[in-house]
């Protein structure tokens, strides 16, 4: 008995044994995998936490000397002649990313429905076209569409901004949300029916109370995305009242005499709201990219 | 009246009538009313913002003479092969190190999970703020890079965005896999975790184990997914205007523009917009049969996004 025991305990080590080595180059990829994600995110912090303007000397040390919290307090009191619209870009950054959500929840909730609940023959075709939209270079479509902007005077207006956005949300959030349709009985909406509810009293007392949960995710990806994006912000809005955080980075980045630290710690707090939600809703992010399971 | 008439004319015709109740999909009148309603603001949209711009962009472009000039400029023959190197090594590098990871990530364990959620900041952070710091990273004097390079080894670091072409551009290439890697790792990851755990059991039967199990089961079931992808990550990055415009700039002297960068630059900075449209619009030969190959593969594959 004891014999069995320790010829199989011998096997189990040897076993361990052999294992060590792949055991040792996952743990050596895992420690280069985590150097390689975080060293840019560190570097913002080492530069913003940099009490002196101007050079940032990285002297060897794994975190600066006296780290200060200098430069946040500067972005968040507008204390700089560079920051002095800080908190009314936000507002900006804030109030686009609010209209792309709205508009592209209620655009593509309306034409969902009509597509998946209603069986609008042919239509399907449509939600699918509309995929092609990711396939058009985006410099493509941005010279043109800033030019006709620019052409019909809505250079510099925030509502051409959102335009932008609400194109590119869309199409993915009809897919996600057609996806998502499939799962609700098509009964509900044949009871409303008989019940005497018109298609839009459908629309509004059963299906979108039913999809609130695709819905949030998909107003969730809006946001994420009027939040980030750049190159329409940039090319359209040219006052800095009108600018958004993005926007204001980049003046930041293009002149020569700025405060390094100041522009990092501005960069950190633009770039901590969407890091927030995308670990908060990580779980669905990935879930509603994997949307309907890649059957490979 | 006309349009009755024509009504009266058209409805004799069985396959137009066929037609028309096909579009409907047996709805009736006002629920069909309803239906079309309800898409309209969609529809209005694409037409707006996608269909109006993009034919006024075939427009601007449309003119041979400009392209007559683009082929003879030597940035935009600069460009166009930056653009090649961009894409063959950058996407596909990418691609494949992602196709590895993802094996990686299959592990179990509690780190792995943990680490995956650290893998994946690059893609939870905004474009903009990483690539800056990435930039300040690769400066000569101050930079991160330089500065670690000189306490360690005590060498002088290359200047590696303002002396060589080749240099930026592959700075340009690495930032650029370090942004996009994590997204489509988790997407090849969710692809392997689709696979039935059976056709391992059964292939370890079989004798299956380590390499032979990736060549003859994991690989030959990812790669239509995997071939997708990268033909998404193609036309995606095709686009890319913001990796070369914060890294390099398109510096030194120009050198490391891309397609998208170049034809804004020519579009806004030198205020010539058909010039920048005919530049992206020169990518055409290039993005027609990568997107014919998609939906073709898209529309006889199972893969879905």
């Amino acid at each position: 008995m004891t014999a069995v025991a320790a010829a199989r305990r011998r096997a189990a080590a040897r076993r361990r044994w052999r294992r060590w080595p792949v055991a040792l180059g996952s743990a050596l990829l895992g420690l280069a995998l985590l150097c390689w994600s975080l060293l840019p995110v560190y570097n913002m912090l080492l530069i913003a936490l940099d009490p002196d303007e101007g050079d940032v000397e990285f002297a060897g040390a794994i975190w600066p000397d006296e780290p200060s919290l200098n430069s946040f307090r500067a972005v968040l009191a507008q204390d700089h002649w560079y920051l002095e619209d800080f908190w009314r870009q936000f507002g900006n950054s804030f109030y686009i990313g609010l209209l792309t959500m709205a508009l592209t929840v209620a655009v593509a909730s309306l034409a969902s429905f009509a597509v998946g609940r209603m069986r609008l023959a042919k239509a399907r075709l449509l939600t699918n076209t509309a995929l092609l939209v990711y396939a058009v270079p985006a410099a493509l479509l941005a010279i043109p569409f800033v030019r006709l902007c620019q052409r019909y005077g809505l250079a510099d207006n925030v509502w051409a901004v959102v335009a932008a956005e609400v194109t590119f949300a869309i199409p993915f959030a009809v897919l996600v949300l057609q996806q998502y349709g499939t799962i609700i009985p098509l009964e509900f909406d044949e009871a409303a029916r008989i019940d005497g509810a018109s298609p839009f009293q459908v629309y509004w007392h059963v299906y979108l109370p039913l999809m609130a949960p695709a819905l949030a995710a998909v107003g969730t990806y809006a946001l994420l995305l009027a939040w980030g994006e750049y190159v329409y912000q940039y090319l359209l809005l040219s006052s800095p009242r009108n600018w958004t955080v993005a926007v204001a980075i980049e003046q930041f980045f293009d002149a020569d005499e700025a405060p390094w630290n100041y522009m990092m710690a501005l960069a950190i707090v633009y770039a901590l709201p969407p890091i927030a939600t995308f670990y908060a809703l990580r779980r669905y992010m990935t879930a509603g990219l994997t949307m309907g399971g890649i059957k490979g | 009246m006309a349009s009755v008439s024509v009504i009266d004319v058209v409805r004799p015709s069985t396959g137009r009538r066929s037609f028309v109740r096909n579009l409907r999909g047996g709805l009736q009148g006002s629920e069909y009313a309803w239906a079309i309603a309800f898409c309209i603001p969609y529809v209005g949209v694409f037409v707006a913002f996608v269909i109006f711009p993009v034919l006024y962009g075939l427009w601007l472009g449309h003119a041979p003479s400009l392209y007559v000039e683009l082929f003879h400029d030597p940035i935009y023959q600069q460009t166009v092969v930056n653009t090649i190197i961009y894409l063959a090594i950058g996407v596909n590098l990418k691609m494949f190190l992602a196709l590895l990871l993802s094996g990686f990530f299959m592990r179990k364990g509690w780190w792995v999970k943990g680490l995956l959620m650290i893998y994946v900041l690059p893609w939870a952070v905004p474009a903009l703020p990483t690539f800056i710091s990435i930039h300040w990273m690769l400066n000569t004097e101050w930079g991160l890079i330089n500065n670690v390079l000189w306490d360690i080894f005590h060498v002088d670091g290359p200047g590696w965005l303002d002396t060589s072409r080749w240099l930026a551009l592959g700075s340009v290439i690495v930032s650029y896999i370090w942004k996009n890697m994590p997204f489509w790792t988790v997407i090849l990851l969710a692809g392997r975790m689709a696979i039935p755990q059976e056709l391992y059991e059964a292939g370890e039967v079989d004798g299956a184990t380590g390499l032979k199990r990736f060549f003859h089961i994991s690989f030959p079931l990812l790669a239509n997914l995997y071939l997708v992808c990268t033909l998404l990550s193609t036309i995606f990055t095709l686009g890319d205007f913001n990796t070369a415009n914060f890294i390099s700039g398109g510096g030194p002297a120009l050198s490391t523009h891309v397609l998208a960068t170049l034809g804004i630059r020519d579009a806004f900075e030198i205020a010539r917009p058909q010039l920048g449209v005919a530049a992206v619009l020169s990518a055409l030969p290039l993005m027609i049969p990568l997107v014919m190959t998609l939906m073709h593969k898209l529309r006889t594959s199972e893969v879905q996004l």
